[in-house]
């Protein structure tokens, strides 16, 4: 079974989570602007605080290819938001651990706190959708580094939207109960897409097309509902919780080497 | 009610054929496809995946062995070992 | 045709299809669905750290893992399905309790050294019972544990790595990891399953090739890798009776509590309630989302053909 041996040798595997090459190596990573570091804890924070949901679904999934999946699409966003955050110049664990809640950066729509396999569904598909149109225009920034983050995320991202995308459909267009939940996801999470378009105003016409794709679809419509738009910086509640359980064990032991 | 079973073949790198790895359930092909990348190929182990539904699949069955595989057993030239090289041959 | 004594006398392997005896057959769709359901109920202890990880590279390595039991517990149904059993048949009878998963997964996780310890001693004890399964009779099975066990020794390295790293830090870090040894200690001799004496399929199931070694033996192997470890890590094993016997060339050991593990096995164990509960909600939760998907399948297939 040589098949496996290529890949499992080294640190590779377990320092991103699915055994891809570093995705910087070789790119020189001249100190970031204060803009540009302000740019990277944004991006970076969405994609801490959402992987963050995802692992709360672990042993949740219904079903077990689908608890592998979910992992999957957590371990992407963990790796991008390693990446994003030691690009401000700052720690990754400094980061993700030393901050408040309040000092968080990210958006709204990452910070919900969970409800059913719906709620992933539809959370993770504009997520997803609004995270590739952003990543996709970023692959030619001028900083090499996030230019290659962002090459790299682009195909785990299209991964996750396509996940999202497909069991949208499944769920809307499967029994009246799936239909039921898939609209109540949507009436509870549409209030939060403004806070993407006024964070990201040039990813907004792909987000729409594909959204309004994936919702004919799945034989849904989009909530009529529109919300006003929180700027980053404003969180919601719950993710007080969630930041103290993520910070749980690093404070309690103040000084400790991991 | 569960959903049906398929049967996962991975090609490992280009140039070998794909080889039978194991099964998974999902509601339909592209779910399949997809589930069969999550689970069989997570630490990068394939260039190229098939998945087949399990009830599709026509095998052999082990009570027709002889008809089906002692012909060929006896032909032994298609075996290299017919071919008695001397030792001294390089690469064969 | 070679019957099914013959390719056990040969130590070739059986296939799905073969005639089988029916003891061999739910001997074997036993044994795998334990394995199976092990997996996936040991996804707990540990998952429940994820959201908790202290350092973003633990939380990446920590997920991976938890996703390789996964993955293990559906290399394992797989297996099982191949014996003509359906995989939500095996789920019904784990959660009804028919069916027994491994008792190490009933213990709680109290800290995040109980992490490291797991990947240490229970996948360490796991390893040392599963690398012999790989030359087990029946193909799927052997064939599903070769690759469980290129994932596995990750896993334990992975485990004592978290524990040097804890030693290297502070006192409330080393003593965390010697209270997490302490636990898990007797817990992990016990995986290897009860005394040979009392081990009454042992016999059938070596001759069978289901097993190759017996627990007593495996237990001893696994002490005798082990106790070098735990002095490299600089912890010490909570047996007073533990020590080098020269004449045997083995290390002597003390008698697990075979009382305490007769009860976790029955039900008794800290936490046996709570693990089937947290397995049963997900698999009833998610019944609605398995549906709709059928559901859909069946009317794209009607949109195809009608």
């Amino acid at each position: 079974m040589d098949l496996y041996d290529d890949d499992l040798t080294g640190d590779g595997h377990w320092a991103f989570g699915t055994g891809f090459a570093d995705p910087l190596a070789g790119i020189d990573a001249p100190p970031a602007s204060p803009e540009l570091a302000a740019y990277c804890l944004a991006l970076g924070d969405d994609a801490l605080v959402m992987s963050h949901r995802l692992q709360e679904w672990c042993t949740r999934a219904p079903e077990l290819e689908d608890e592998v999946a979910i992992a999957n699409v957590a371990l992407d966003l963990l790796g991008q938001a390693r990446l994003l955050l030691a690009r401000t110049g700052r720690g990754e664990d400094d980061l993700a651990f030393g901050r408040d809640a309040a000092e968080f950066r990210s958006v709204r729509l990452a910070e919900a706190a969970n409800g059913d396999f719906a709620h992933l569904v539809v959370r993770l598909l504009l997520f997803a959708t609004w995270r590739l149109a952003i990543l996709g225009g970023l692959r030619d920034h001028p900083d090499p580094v996030l230019a290659a983050i962002a090459a790299k995320g682009v195909k785990e991202v299209a991964y996750h939207r396509d996940y999202a995308a497909g069991w949208a459909i499944r769920l809307g267009d499967g029994t009246a109960e799936s239909h039921r939940r898939m609209r109540a996801a949507l009436e509870a999470l549409w209030p939060l897409v403004p806070d993407l378009h006024a964070d990201h105003p040039g990813a907004r016409a792909e987000f729409e097309t594909v959204v309004a794709d994936v919702l004919a679809r799945a034989t849904l419509d989009a909530p009529a509902t529109t919300g006003r738009a929180a700027p980053r910086g404003e969180h919601l509640p719950e993710l007080a919780d969630a930041v103290a359980e993520m910070q749980s064990v690093a404070r309690a032991l103040p000084g400790a080497t991991w | 009610m569960s959903w049906p079973l398929y049967e996962v073949f991975v090609r490992a790198k280009r140039g070998l054929n794909h080889v039978h790895v194991g099964s998974l359930h999902a509601p339909d092909d592209a779910a399949a496809l997809r589930n069969a990348r999550d689970l069989y190929t997570r630490r990068n182990e394939g260039v190229s995946i098939w998945v087949v539904r399990s009830d599709a699949v026509t095998a052999s069955s082990p009570d027709e062995k002889d008809a089906f595989f002692d012909p060929s057993g006896d032909k032994v030239y298609r075996h290299p070992t017919f071919y008695p090289i001397p030792g001294d041959v390089p690469h064969i | 045709m070679s019957s099914f004594e013959d390719v056990l006398a040969a130590d070739r392997r059986i296939e799905p299809r073969d005639a089988v005896p029916d003891a061999y057959r739910s001997t074997m769709v036993r044994q795998i669905a334990q394995h199976a359901h092990s997996e996936i109920i040991g996804m707990q202890p540990e998952g429940y750290w994820i959201t908790r990880a202290p350092s973003l590279r633990r939380k990446a390595i920590l997920l991976a893992k938890v996703q390789d039991e996964a993955g293990h517990g559906l290399y394992l149904y797989s297996a099982a399905e191949t014996l003509g059993v359906d995989r939500d048949d095996l789920t019904e009878r784990l959660i009804d309790g028919r069916q027994k998963y491994s008792s190490i997964f009933n213990y709680p996780t109290l800290s995040y050294a109980d992490v490291g310890v797991i990947g240490w001693l229970v996948d360490g004890a796991a390893i040392c019972n599963q690398v012999p399964l790989c030359r087990s009779s029946y193909g799927p099975y052997a064939r599903a544990m070769i690759r469980i066990c290129k994932e596995e020794s990750f896993h334990q390295r992975q485990g004592y790595e978290l524990l040097l790293t804890m030693m290297g830090g502070t006192a409330a870090q080393r003593a965390q990891v010697q209270d997490a040894v302490d636990r898990w200690w007797w817990p992990s001799l016990m995986m290897f399953g009860p005394p040979d004496a009392d081990s009454p399929n042992t016999a059938r199931s070596m001759a069978w090739r289901i097993k190759r070694h017996t627990n007593d033996e495996l237990r001893q192997r696994f002490v005798d890798m082990t106790v070098p470890q735990a002095e490299r890590l600089g912890v010490t094993l909570p047996d007073p009776e533990l020590r080098w016997n020269p004449g045997r060339g083995r290390h002597d050991f003390g008698t697990p509590d075979w009382d305490e593990l007769k009860r976790v096995i029955s039900g008794g164990g800290p936490c046996n309630a709570e693990r089937i509960e947290r397995r049963r909600r997900a698999h009833e939760d998610g019944a609605w989302v398995r549906e709709a998907a059928l559901a859909h399948a069946a009317r794209r297939q009607e949109g195809e053909t009608g």
